[in-house]
C-alpha cells in the first residue's frame, strides 16, 4: 500500500570520476573457466563468460532453481509481469520480499540476512544507497553483456552497480478539473492553480519529491550546485496558496485534494493514469530533471547464478521492453530505438522530453543538495 | 525469589523489546556514521536548526493535543458516567475503543476526503447549509494536524478516565450533602482532588501518544511541519539521505528523554491517585 510513498529514491548521480576511470576495468571477462569448474564459485563470476556462455548460465541458474528479489512493487516499472515472465521462461521460483520497501531496507536486508537463504540476491536501488552498499562491501562486481550500452557515467568503476531505468520529473494534471494545462514550473504559480499542486512526500524522504525540488531549482535560476532556488520556489508556491502539502497519489487526485501532482513521469502513468482516465502528464519545459535507478548483485547472494541470469534477462531486449511497458525509460532505450528493437507502441506512450536537458548531477552535488533540503525545507516552506 | 519469579517472562520481554533497542539507540546516537569511534556530532546536529525546531513543534503539538482532548474527554466521560442508560455508556465505550485506535494514513485520508479540498465531502455538505469552511480552515497546517490528532485523542481520554469516575463513590457525594456541602464544595474538596491524579495521568498518556504519532502528520504535511518523529523517519527509513542514521538515533534519544520525564511524572501521579483510592 505504501509503494506510492516510500519507494526508493530517484537520486541519479553520475560521478565525473566514474566517467574518467571506468574503461580501465572492462576487460576482466576473458579467460572464462568452464561451467563445471566454476560451479562452486558462481558468486565471483563477473560475466556470462564465467559460465561458459549463456547456456551455461541458464543451466547453473536452473540448478539453483530460486531467486530472491526485494522492494519490487508489481506496478512499478512493470515488475509484476517481469517476475512472471522470468519464472515462466526459466522455471526459477522468484521470492519477492518487502515489495513496498525503500533502498535503505535493501541495504538493511543484506546486512541482517547475511549468509541466510532468504538474503536478497539482486537489488534495485538509488545511486546513493548503491554507493553506500558498495562501500560496505555488500555488492558483487558483474558486467552484463550489454555493459557497453550503459554510459560510463552511469555505472560504477568497480562494476558493483549499473543504471537500469529512469524517468523525468513530470507535472500530471486531471484534465477534467484543470482546464488550462500547466506546462512549466512557472505556470504552476498562476492563481488559477490555487490549492491544486501536490508532491508525493517530503523531499527529505522521497526521491521523487527531492527530484521535484531539484527540477524546480533548474527552472528558477538554480543549478546542480544550488538547489536552494527550488526550495524557495516551493516556499513561494506555498505562500501563493497553490501548494497542497499532502502525500499525493491516486487517492488525493480522486478526492480532489491535488488535481495537479509533481512526480516521476512513469509513476504518474502507472499509478495515477491507471485510476484516473483523464490524467495527463507533461515534462515541464523549464526544469528538466531525470534520474536512473541502479541494479546490483549481492556479494553474498544465496543464488549467485540465478542472480546473474536475472540481470542478463533484464538487460536483454525483452527485459528492457518490459520496463518500457511500465512507462520507465530503460537504460538501453536509445540503442534500442536506433536498432529497431524497441517496443514502438510502448515507446509512443512516453511523454515527450522538451529541449534543454542538462544531464545529471554528480554524487557530490546530490549529497550537498540533500543537506540543503534537510536543513531548509521545513523552515523555508514552513507550515504554521 | 518467589515473589518476583512470575515477573520473569515480562522482564525478559521488556529487556528484549524495550531495553536492548533503547540501549542501541543511546549508543548509536554517539557513534560516528562510519561505525567506529564516538562523537558528539550527531547530538549536536540533532539539537540545532531544523531539528531543534522539530523538538519545539513536537512538544507544542503534544501539549495542545493532550491538554485540549484531556479537558474535553473528561467532560465527555463525566457525562457518560452520570447518564442513566447503560446502553449509551456501552455505545460510547465501544465507539471510543474504535476511534482511539484509528490512525495513520487511513485517518489522514479520512480528513483529506472530508475537508481537504474545495469540493471535499463534508466541505460540500456544510456549504449547502451555508457554512463555508473552505478555504478558511486549512487542513494542511499545525491546526489541521492537531484537529486530526483530536480524533483519536478525545476517545482515548474517555476510555482511560471512565474508570476513574467509577472510583468516585456515590456515598461520598451523599455524605457531603448530608453534612451541608454545596455541589461545588463537593467537587472542590472531594471530587476533583480524588480525580485529579488520574486525569493528569491520562493527559500525560495522551501527551506520549501525540508526541510519537507519525504517519498521520507525515501524510498531511510533506515535511513542511518540522516534527521529530518525521525527521527520525527521514534518517532511518528515507530514500534520500543515506548514511546519517545516527543523527536519527540522536533525535530518538531526545524523544526517549522527553518520554522518560513524562513517565516519571506519570508514575508520581499514579502513586498519588492510588493513595486516595486505596
Amino acid at each position: 500500500m505504501r509503494a506510492k510513498i516510500s519507494r526508493r529514491t530517484g537520486v541519479r548521480t553520475a560521478s565525473a570520476a566514474t566517467a574518467l576511470v571506468c574503461c580501465a576495468a572492462a576487460a576482466v571477462t576473458s579467460g572464462a573457466s568452464p561451467a563445471s569448474a566454476a560451479a562452486s564459485n558462481y558468486s565471483t563470476a563477473t560475466s556470462v563468460a564465467a559460465f561458459g556462455g549463456m547456456s551455461g548460465l541458464v543451466a547453473a541458474a536452473k540448478a539453483e532453481g530460486a531467486l530472491n528479489v526485494i522492494t519490487l512493487p508489481s506496478n512499478w516499472c512493470n515488475y509484476g509481469s517481469i517476475i512472471t515472465s522470468f519464472q515462466n521462461e526459466y522455471g526459477i521460483k522468484v521470492t519477492s520480499e518487502n515489495p513496498e520497501g525503500s533502498s535503505q531496507d535493501e541495504v538493511n536486508a543484506m546486512v541482517q540476512l547475511k549468509g541466510q537463504s532468504r538474503e536478497p540476491d539482486v537489488l534495485d536501488m538509488s545511486t546513493p544507497f548503491a554507493v553506500k552498499a558498495d562501500q560496505m562491501h555488500l555488492l558483487a562486481p558483474y558486467t552484463v553483456s550489454e555493459w557497453g550500452d550503459i554510459a560510463p557515467a552511469q555505472r560504477a568503476t568497480d562494476k558493483t552497480w549499473w543504471a537500469d531505468y529512469g524517468g523525468y520529473v513530470a507535472i500530471g494534471y486531471n484534465s477534467a478539473v484543470v482546464k488550462t494545462p500547466p506546462t512549466s514550473f512557472k505556470d504552476l504559480l498562476k492563481p488559477m492553480y490555487n490549492h491544486m499542486v501536490g508532491i508525493n512526500n517530503s523531499p527529505t524522504v522521497a526521491g521523487a519529491a527531492f527530484a521535484a525540488v531539484f527540477a524546480a531549482a533548474l527552472a528558477n535560476g538554480g543549478s546542480f550546485n544550488n538547489i536552494l532556488p527550488g526550495i524557495n520556489y516551493f516556499a513561494k508556491l506555498n505562500t501563493e496558496g497553490n501548494f497542497v502539502p499532502v502525500i499525493s497519489g491516486p487517492s488525493t487526485v480522486q478526492s480532489g485534494a491535488t488535481p495537479i501532482v509533481i512526480w516521476w513521469d512513469y509513476l504518474q502513468k502507472s499509478e495515477i493514469s491507471a485510476e484516473v482516465k483523464t490524467w495527463k502528464v507533461v515534462i515541464p519545459s523549464d526544469g528538466i530533471y531525470a534520474s536512473y535507478y541502479d541494479q546490483a548483485i549481492s556479494a553474498n547472494a544465496p543464488h549467485p547464478a540465478a542472480a546473474r541470469l536475472w540481470e542478463e534477462y533484464l538487460y536483454s531486449a525483452a527485459g528492457q521492453n518490459q520496463w518500457l511497458q511500465g512507462f520507465c525509460r530503460p537504460i538501453e532505450l536509445s540503442t534500442m530505438v536506433a536498432a529497431g528493437t524497441v517496443n514502438k507502441a510502448a515507446y509512443a506512450q512516453l511523454p515527450p522530453v522538451p529541449m534543454g536537458f542538462k544531464g545529471y548531477p554528480t554524487q557530490a552535488q546530490v549529497v550537498k543538495a540533500e543537506g540543503v533540503v534537510a536543513a531548509d525545507w521545513a523552515t523555508d516552506v514552513a507550515t504554521t | 525469589m518467589r515473589t518476583w519469579a512470575p515477573l520473569l517472562p515480562f522482564a525478559a520481554w521488556m529487556l528484549l523489546f524495550l531495553g536492548i533497542p533503547a540501549i542501541a539507540v543511546a549508543v548509536g546516537a554517539f557513534e560516528k556514521s562510519s561505525g567506529s569511534g564516538f562523537t558528539m556530532a550527531n547530538v549536536n546536529q540533532a539539537t540545532h536548526g531544523v531539528y531543534l525546531l522539530g523538538f519545539k513543534n513536537s512538544l507544542k503539538m503534544a501539549l495542545v493535543t493532550s491538554v485540549v482532548p484531556g479537558v474535553v474527554g473528561t467532560f465527555l466521560a463525566y457525562a457518560v458516567h452520570t447518564s442513566k442508560g447503560s446502553a449509551l455508556r456501552r455505545v460510547v465505550v465501544t465507539a471510543s475503543g474504535v476511534f482511539a485506535n484509528f490512525g495513520g494514513i487511513p485517518l489522514a485520508f479520512l480528513f483529506i476526503a472530508s475537508i481537504g479540498a474545495e469540493h471535499a465531502l463534508v466541505t460540500n455538505w456544510v456549504a449547502d447549509i451555508g457554512v463555508h469552511i473552505w478555504p478558511r480552515f486549512d487542513l494542511y497546517t499545525f491546526a489541521g494536524v492537531a484537529l486530526v490528532y483530536m480524533y483519536f485523542q478525545v476517545p482515548l481520554m474517555v476510555l482511560v478516565t471512565l474508570p476513574a469516575f467509577e472510583g468516585l463513590k456515590a456515598s461520598w457525594h451523599e455524605a457531603a450533602e448530608n453534612l451541608g456541602a454545596h455541589s461545588w464544595q463537593y467537587w472542590r474538596y472531594i471530587g476533583i482532588p480524588v480525580l485529579m491524579p488520574s486525569l493528569l495521568g491520562s493527559t500525560l498518556l495522551l501527551f506520549g501518544s501525540a508526541l510519537s504519532a507519525y504517519a498521520t502528520a507525515d501524510a498531511l504535511t510533506d515535511g513542511t511541519l518540522a516534527l521529530t518523529p518525521l525527521q527520525i523517519g527521514s534518517f532511518l527509513n528515507g530514500n534520500v539521505i543515506a548514511g546519517s542514521q545516527n543523527v536519527g538515533k540522536a533525535l530518538a534519544l531526545g524523544l526517549v528523554l522527553i518520554v522518560a520525564v513524562v513517565m516519571a511524572f506519570y508514575v508520581l501521579l499514579q502513586r498519588r491517585a492510588s493513595r486516595w483510592l486505596r
